[in-house]
């Protein structure tokens, strides 16, 4: 005890970190929704990519200590400390957006130019430097230039023009060679399906809304080595629009802008690394579904008659450019994504492929806000009553058990200390968080903690009756009380064990603290009450019975042993018994 | 000496001794009533569940001038659905509408916030979706199943099958009991509520668990003597473990009463009052059955056995006869201490005042 009181001030976690609802915050609760047919799809690694995911999402806002956990086979729980955009984080969590394929339209270099007027390949309507002093590069700018043709909203390619123009551009116009090629470059190939057809160029993206112009002036605006930008680039994108993005390319940002999704994760049947035999290389398999086969095929057979960038797709995850290969042909069932992949990197890629590609699409069970002053009114409350129990469970045991109650009320003290000491090292062990109902579990555990020493005490008491002075009565009840003791807690244990097992969130904490204080009561009871008990057993004021002991023979009704005498104290009986409350 | 003061005098000296088994009859039929009344009221009334079971949105003011009718007017308004307003004790409010969604419920917030006048920030929104509490009511099932059969089969290795039984029943009961009072009182069931009701659980059998530990400790050799039937050594065992069992409930039901009357008096309606709640009716349940129903179930079983019946027959045939020859120590000796310690025991019988039953 002293050694986990000890630790709880060495380690400097003298409070226990408290929960959601005492501190403050959103929690959101996810429930993994499983789609026909794909029911395995739920299963615990796919939990853990997707926790993975939610955290970086959830994280990427600026979030410190944003939790998320798996709870169940099916639910993760999103827990936001206060101080949080709650809104935004709701929104972050519950949009199901993950994986999609989108036409590359511009890459460009992370952060936008500034300095040179010249040089600014954006200058749609955007003059104002961005915060990174950076000059772009030659090429940087060169391929900008390039990009931005590629959307309607800029006539000219140095965009001094501030007037979006709504017109359509054909895509495939502005080209500009010696693009620094993204890697892992993809050379898609081995389909098993036709070979491209001489396919008209595609429809441009119909994107004639002022939108356009303000997606390039967020193009231009972007600057990726900012990770508060970078995080901030996909939020609340939809797929049916173009968009902006950020990716790493070989340890350097790049930024994109991307036409509407084409296909999307669940698109992907399955996906995974392997060693290309041939090659040596680490590649990418991928396989669609029937749907996502049609879809890719329409794609590619698209992207593979552009030329740079624009023969791209961008993989895009949460907003993020996760790989842009390039197309050379048309593919549909089966493609294959090559490129200077490590075996990680190669692995991440498949797994962030399957990920999207499981049906694995998270239903919001519920969002809770609580604000911090309820928490702390809820938590003053608990603590008020916990308080007053307590102070009546004390008159009830001082009036009752007198002398006795004092070894009681330590081991209760002694209890709760351990509880507190406990909770306190455990918020930041395995993550335990003080939430109301364990409080709420905190306080009912009183009764179960105070239930031992009733037994104890109980049995001492029908030991004193059948005549035995203390010191041996207090030894010979102890076996007895202490079997008694186990199997009940024993019970009490299964049931929070089970509780805890096959419940979600809030029953968890309760059920928690519960089994918690189930355990600590034994531990108190061996090493506290039972030796305590015994050492006071030879005290003259325990050990003779004194009247306020709660231990007088007499008032107990026990007879002296082994002489056949009447009791005489039974008339005497009133004055000192104690009321029954 | 009032009634009460001499019972307490009484239990103080563990000289009580009335006679539940041979009473079982009558808390069989009061229980059976009551469960009857429970399920009765369950099919007809139904319960009133709360918002995680319906879906919907709970929002929770500051403290605010704002009536409750007013602010019910506005809450409605804003949503277009019924809403439920408490005033909670600090003056505060707690909205509660069905039937909203995330956006709505963001929408209604607003509205809200304007209409009572505070910042939006300080209204908390608790958003459960319908399919939320019916979750969690799954998982309290299959927690409830769980830890039957576990129980069961803990109880009938530790114990022996026919006290597994009785647990059981007498949980069964406790459960069938508190859902019934709910359903007649219309208390609100909310997932505090579950919480609450898989706590019984424990609660219910720890209770039952300590008697028939000590029960199974005086039956030790039963079919030795001659002086006692299975269901005079039941008897004595719940007498024996009376004190414990009321103080152990006393003890239990303070801090939960606490919460009930204080921390439900100081917030009104809230987590904390629906688990103390449930609680409440449960632990005071749990307590009842494990003296009236679980243990004269047990000796009612064990009573079956071709042993027991055999003992109860030679006990019955001494006892007879020790009544015809005039000597009543064996009867008042039924209630009396165990065969384990002869000399006192024997000593005890003489006692005058353990014969004088209550009922």
């Amino acid at each position: 005890m002293v050694a986990l009181t000890g630790g709880m001030f060495w380690s400097g976690h003298t409070k226990p970190r408290l929960g959601i609802d005492l501190a403050g915050g959103t929690s959101i609760t996810l429930k993994a929704k499983a789609e026909p047919g794909q029911e395995s799809a739920v299963n615990e690694s796919n939990m853990n990519t997707a926790v993975g995911i939610i955290e970086r999402r959830v994280n990427g806002l600026g979030v410190s200590e944003a939790e998320v956990q798996t709870q169940g086979r099916e639910n993760i729980i999103v827990n936001i400390p206060k101080g949080t955009n709650e809104k935004q984080a709701r929104e972050q969590v519950g949009t199901t957006a993950q994986l999609y394929f989108r036409p590359v339209l511009t890459v460009a270099a992370a952060q936008p130019p500034v300095a040179d007027p010249s040089a600014k390949p954006n200058g749609t309507a955007s003059p104002k430097p961005s915060a990174s002093g950076k000059p772009a590069q030659g090429d940087k700018g060169d391929k900008d230039k390039a990009g931005q043709g590629a959307k309607a909203g800029n006539g000219e390619a140095d965009g001094k023009s501030a007037t979006p123009t709504a017109t359509a551009t054909p895509q495939g116009r502005a080209v500009t060679e010696g693009l620094k090629a993204p890697s892992p470059t993809a050379t898609a190939s081995t389909s098993p399906s036709a070979p491209a057809k001489a396919a008209t160029p595609p429809a441009p993206e119909q994107t004639p809304d002022p939108a356009t112009a303000a997606l390039q002036q967020k193009f231009a605006a972007l600057n990726c080595l900012d990770p508060k930008q970078r995080a901030a680039v996909g939020q609340g994108v939809k797929p049916t629009e173009p968009a902006v993005a950020c990716g790493e390319n070989g340890g350097m940002w790049e930024k994109y802008l991307l036409g509407p999704a084409e296909v999307d994760g669940k698109d992907v049947d399955k996906a995974r690394a392997s060693l290309d035999p041939q090659t040596g290389q680490w590649i990418v398999d991928m396989t669609f579904t029937d749907g996502g086969s049609k879809k890719f095929q329409k794609i590619t057979s698209k992207l593979s008659q552009q030329a740079e960038p624009q023969n791209q797709f961008a993989i895009v995850l949460d907003g993020d450019v996760v790989s842009a290969p390039r197309v050379q042909t048309t593919l549909s069932a089966n493609a294959q994504i090559s490129g200077s992949f490590t075996q990680q990197s190669a692995q991440d890629l498949g797994n962030i492929l399957s990920y999207g590609a499981l049906p694995l699409s998270f239903v919001t069970q519920s969002v809770d806000t609580v604000t911090a002053a309820l928490g702390s009114d809820q938590l003053q409350a608990g603590l008020i009553a916990g308080a007053i129990g307590l102070a009546l469970v004390v008159l009830y045991l001082v009036i009752y058990y007198r002398g006795l109650s004092f070894i009681a009320l330590l081991s209760l003290g002694v209890s709760a200390l351990l509880t507190y000491v406990l909770m306190a090292l455990l918020g930041p062990a395995i993550g335990f968080a003080l939430n109301l109902p364990a409080v709420c579990g905190a306080i009912v555990a009183i009764g179960i903690t105070a239930d031992s020493f009733i037994v104890y005490f109980e049995r001492i008491r029908d030991e004193i009756r059948e005549g035995r002075s203390l010191r041996p009565a207090v030894e010979r009840a102890w076996p007895r009380a202490r079997r008694t003791v186990l199997v009940s807690d024993f019970v009490s244990f299964l049931a929070a064990a089970v509780l805890f097992i096959v419940t979600v969130g809030k029953v968890q904490g309760f059920a928690f603290t519960l089994g918690l204080t189930t355990l600590l009561d034994i531990v108190v009871v061996f090493l506290f009450t039972k030796p305590v008990m015994t050492l006071l057993a030879r005290t003259k004021f325990f050990g003779n019975g004194h009247k306020l002991s709660g231990l007088d023979p007499k008032s107990l009704g026990a007879k002296p042993p082994l002489r056949r005498t009447r009791r005489t104290s039974a008339p005497a009986a009133g004055t000192v018994e104690p009321k029954e409350a | 000496m009032s009634k009460l003061g001499d019972l307490g005098a009484r239990l103080h000296r563990g000289e009580v001794g009335y006679d539940f088994i041979g009473n079982r009859r009558i808390w069989y039929g009061l229980s059976i009533l009551i469960t009857i009344t429970a399920i009765v009221a369950l099919a007809v009334r139904g319960l009133n569940m709360g918002i995680e079971f319906q879906g919907g949105a709970v929002f929770t003011t500051p403290k605010t001038a704002v009536s409750v009718e007013q602010a019910t007017e506005y809450a409605e308004e804003a949503s277009g659905h019924d809403a439920i307003v408490q005033k909670l004790g600090n003056g505060s409010l707690r909205i509660q509408v069905g039937g909203l969604d995330t956006g709505k419920s963001d929408q209604v917030r607003a509205q809200l916030a304007e209409d009572l006048k505070v910042e939006e920030p300080k209204i908390a929104a608790e958003l459960v979706g319908p399919s939320w509490g019916e979750q969690i009511a799954n998982k309290a099932w299959t927690g409830l199943g769980v830890f039957m059969i576990l129980v069961v089969i803990y109880l009938a290795i530790a114990f022996e099958w026919r006290m597994a039984v009785a647990a059981l029943v007498a949980l069964i009961h406790d459960l069938t009991i508190t859902v019934g009072i709910y359903s007649l009182v219309g208390f609100e069931v909310t997932v505090g509520t579950v919480i609450g009701l898989l706590t019984i659980l424990g609660y219910s059998l720890y209770d039952t668990v300590v008697v028939f530990d000590s029960l199974k400790e005086q039956t030790k050799g039963i079919t030795k003597q001659t002086r006692w039937t299975y269901s005079d050594i039941a008897n004595r065992s719940i007498n024996g473990t009376l004190v414990r069992s009321i103080n152990t409930t006393v003890v239990a039901l303070l801090p939960v009463a606490g919460l009930l009357f204080i921390g439900g008096g100081v917030l009104g309606a809230g987590m904390l009052n629906d688990i103390s709640l449930s609680l409440f009716v449960g632990l005071a349940a749990g307590a009842y059955s494990s003296i009236f129903i679980a243990t004269p179930l047990v000796a009612d079983l064990k009573e079956r056995e071709p042993a027991m019946r055999a003992l109860r027959k030679r006990v019955l045939a001494k006892r007879s006869a020790a009544a015809t020859r005039g000597d009543e120590q064996d009867v008042d000796g039924a209630y009396d201490d165990m065969a384990a310690e002869p000399a006192v025991v024997g000593q005890r019988s003489r006692r005058g005042r353990s014969s004088e039953r209550r009922g």
